[in-house]
């Protein structure tokens, strides 16, 4: 378990950073137990502190969270045997660390019930003790955030986590570039009502890049083909 | 610890779940095999990204909705640092975590000494 300090002390964090936004304990122990997502959760702290409508931290809560859409339509073939609930139930506990562990192990999903049978296992096994690291970190990191005064600043690791999963997330130049799209409209768009900039510097971003990918892909096949 | 729980926060924090569900499942809900189309594919690749830039960029530039007037500030210094942290050690499993410690080694002592 390779990856246990670095889930261990991401957990602490977003509930340091829960406390320190103002949220109340039953708050932070609500969102850390059943939002179980833990950038879409630092994404929507500051959201939430300054009050920002509902529907527009749901929808950049989506936003944070369309990889995992990825990450579904990868699952589907070894989850659907299963009946309903429980693929629902797989799903919401499968977070990226689990879905990269487990396709690295079952790079193929298993043809006999036998082997659907230990894939399911080892992705049960593996996401319940994400689940309870994942909580116990985050019920820490809330008592943590009690002793430290909120002065310190210590929810600022929440940005710089973020930071870190966006340059990891940054494996092209057009991620770049809605990145860095999605900054400067974010900024220059502040004074919209309902932070609505930043749902604003979404689409602007992604609508940018598809458009760069759009005449990259013509310039790529102009010579000799015709439309 | 005085905060107040209240029932706009709540109604956030589940309705926050149900989005980690529904993203999680997508693909699981229907038994028929469908797809997206394709825009909605290739902007799968750009959205996580810019909703990310799109929160983080304003809280390190911007103080009460101003963009910052002054280079003393510690957030600044604290992204710097742990970009740089970053790009000198991605390939390594646990990168995100030294972002953070690097960037908050560089943002307590100035925000706490200096009062950046």
């Amino acid at each position: 378990m390779g990856a246990a300090p670095g889930l261990a002390s991401w957990g602490m964090m977003t509930g340091v950073a829960m406390m320190n936004s103002g949220m109340s304990l039953f708050e932070a122990l609500l969102m850390g137990v059943i939002v179980f997502a833990g950038s879409s959760q630092l994404a929507a702290i500051p959201l939430i502190a300054s009050g920002t409508p509902m529907w527009v931290v749901l929808a950049t809560g989506f936003c944070v969270n369309l990889r995992f859409v990825v990450f579904s339509a990868h699952l589907r073939p070894y989850m659907m045997h299963l009946p309903l609930w429980q693929r629902l139930v797989t799903g919401y506990l499968t977070t990226d660390l689990s879905y990269v562990l487990f396709t690295r192990r079952f790079p193929q999903h298993g043809g006999s019930p036998e082997q659907l049978l230990a894939q399911q296992a080892y992705l049960a096994g593996n996401c319940c003790v994400n689940w309870s690291s994942w909580v116990g970190c985050s019920v820490l990191g809330i008592l943590l955030a009690g002793l430290i005064p909120a002065h310190w600043g210590l929810g600022f690791a929440g940005i710089l986590a973020l930071l870190g999963v966006m340059f990891s997330l940054a494996s092209s130049p057009l991620r770049w570039v809605s990145a860095g799209v999605a900054g400067a409209a974010a900024v220059a768009a502040f004074a919209l009502p309902f932070k609505l900039n930043i749902l604003l510097a979404i689409a602007a971003a992604v609508a940018m890049s598809l458009l760069l990918e759009a005449v990259r892909r013509a310039d790529a096949n102009r010579p000799g083909t015709s439309p | 610890m005085t905060a107040e729980t209240d029932a706009w926060t709540v109604m956030v924090i589940v309705g926050l779940a149900v989005i980690t569900v529904l993203t999680r499942c997508l693909f699981f809900v229907s038994s028929k095999p469908w797809q997206l189309p394709g825009w909605a594919q290739r902007g799968l690749q750009y959205a996580p990204i810019a909703a990310l830039a799109a929160v983080i960029v304003p809280e390190l530039v911007m103080t009460q909705g101003q963009f910052i007037q002054t280079w003393q500030d510690a957030r600044l210094f604290a992204a710097l640092a742990g970009a740089a942290w970053f790009f000198g050690h991605r390939a390594q499993r646990q990168a995100v975590l030294g972002t953070i410690v690097a960037g908050m080694a560089v943002y307590l002592p100035l925000h706490l000494a200096l009062g950046w």
